[in-house]
């Protein structure tokens, strides 16, 4: 008895909830199917890529202990390094990919992924075009930057740039017969 | 009746004046030649190009035989194949701008990317884009704004950036004040000028309130090596000595579909633009979920250029 009120009653609010469902505005647009998207290749230093050329399990064996490499000394790491490591991106047993916090692997040419875990505000923004470079057509075609194209994974800040010629003052204009008075 | 009548007195006024070997039209356009030969103080103008109509009185034959001597003109000058394209505005397209605030870092690629993509005069250089550098701790204020930072390098600490361009105005006051009609907002929202119809009285300057657009006091200092041939009637066309230029979201490239020079070069992807109308673009995100405001919103000037907070 009381299970077949309940029923009822689910099915009443599932009637009710169904108009209001459909006159809900529809979703915020999500202007690219997120498998769509297409990036650049990854900008790996030169020579580095595939890691297993060193990492094939055979020259060097696998040691998952956090510790001071000897290796890979250029890589200063600057993206919170006390709570961080390699092996948290990087996978230990599968050395040409990246993996997620969940141990699901990701390719490097997939690697927003892994930084969308941690700044999901800015994956959103980008996957909309909003949060980084985009060029190519307005109305068409685009062509994206992975996350890693503008920050170093190893140390995200945007690197600051020598500004280009400032405008010429006024005073500094100079005259010519003929020409600019 | 009345027509044979008045045919008959068109014909006999023709014969007439070909009866003295000079017909009305010839003598008046010679008259007129040396007239403009005489009010511009140079022998460069021709008799069509001092005869030619505002741009947006022109018929589609008339705007051909403009656009062949333009592009004859521009091949005796600087010796390449120049074309002036002369594509109207999309149907159903209201341009748009976003800028982000949070991201610009002042580096100025946009502003030299800019001069290169639409043939401005080198120089003096004329710059459309005007890039401030403001104090964090004052914002928006534009007493503290300052045009000619130059650091080794840029952002520098305690500043943030603000590029200024043309806001292309809903309600443009240089549209306005122009006394002759010469420049005017066009249907996708872009204000243009007709470089051969601006009489460079500078009134539109004085009544821009973002030093938007810029006169060219002497003849354009364009190197040939440097002339871009894909440009528009309206937009980029090396332009005389004399006349008043701007922004014009590159009318050559976004009337075609292509982002803006501006948006191509930023490297910090601060730069959006898209349509207005299309609920699905760039520009109407920003709109909708971001913090957005106008520049001197107070002015009533409507600005279709909006900035933003990306953060």
């Amino acid at each position: 008895m009381t299970a077949r009120l309940f029923r009822t009653a689910g099915l009443a609010l599932l009637l009710l909830a169904l108009p209001a469902g459909a006159k809900e505005p529809p979703k915020k647009a999500e202007p690219v199917a997120q498998e769509g998207i297409e990036v650049p290749k990854p900008p790996f230093s030169d020579g580095i890529f595939p890691c297993t050329g060193c990492h094939d399990g055979k020259q060097l064996k696998v040691d998952t202990k956090r510790r001071e490499l000897a290796m890979h000394s250029e890589i200063e790491l600057k993206h919170g390094p006390e709570s961080r490591w390699c092996l948290d991106c990087h996978d230990a047993n599968s050395r040409d990919s990246l993996h997620l916090a969940s141990g699901e692997k990701v390719e490097f040419t997939a690697s927003y992924k892994l930084c969308g875990q941690c700044h999901g505000d800015k994956f959103r923004d980008w996957r909309v075009g909003i949060h980084g470079k985009r060029t190519g057509s307005w109305n068409g075609q685009k062509q994206y930057l992975l996350c890693v194209n503008c920050h170093n994974p190893h140390s995200p800040r945007f690197a600051a740039l020598k500004p280009m010629p400032p405008p010429t003052r006024p005073e500094a204009i100079q005259t010519k017969k003929g020409g600019a008075r | 009746m009345t027509d044979s009548k008045h045919t008959f007195h068109l014909d006999s006024n023709q014969q007439a004046s070909s009866g003295c070997g000079l017909d009305r039209r010839d003598f008046l356009g010679a008259g007129v030649a040396a007239v403009a030969t005489a009010l511009t103080g140079c022998g460069t103008l021709s008799k069509e190009e001092f005869l030619q109509h505002n741009f947006q009185e022109l018929t589609k034959e008339e705007v051909l035989s403009v656009i062949a001597r333009l592009e004859k003109e521009y091949k005796a000058k600087y010796g390449k194949d120049v074309k002036v394209g002369t594509t109207p505005a999309m149907p159903g397209v209201i341009f748009g701008y976003a800028l982000d605030l949070s991201r610009c870092i002042g580096c100025r690629r946009c502003v030299h990317a800019c001069v290169k993509e639409n043939n401005q005069s080198r120089s003096p250089e004329v710059q459309w884009i005007r890039v401030l550098q403001l104090d964090k701790e004052e914002g928006v204020n534009l007493q503290h704004a300052d045009q000619y930072y130059n650091p080794a390098e840029v952002p520098e600490e305690g500043h943030f950036y603000m590029p200024v361009q043309c806001q292309q105005c809903k309600k443009p006051p240089c549209v306005k004040v122009c006394p002759v009609g010469a420049t005017w907002r066009e249907k996708d929202g872009i204000t243009v000028v007709d470089y051969n119809w601006c009489i460079g009285c500078r009134y539109c300057m004085a009544a821009c309130p973002y030093g938007a657009r810029h006169f060219n006091w002497g003849e354009p200092n364009l190197p040939p090596d440097q002339v871009n041939t894909d440009t528009h009637y309206l937009g980029n066309r090396p332009r005389p000595k004399g006349v008043v230029e701007k922004c014009t979201f590159c009318v050559q490239r976004t009337r075609k579909g292509l982002y803006p020079a501006c948006v191509e070069i930023c490297p910090t992807g601060s730069r959006k633009f898209g349509n207005l109308l299309d609920k699905t673009s760039e520009i109407r995100y920003v709109l909708e979920n971001k913090r957005v405001f106008k520049l001197k919103e107070e002015l009533n000037t409507q600005p279709n250029f909006f900035y933003f907070y990306g953060v």
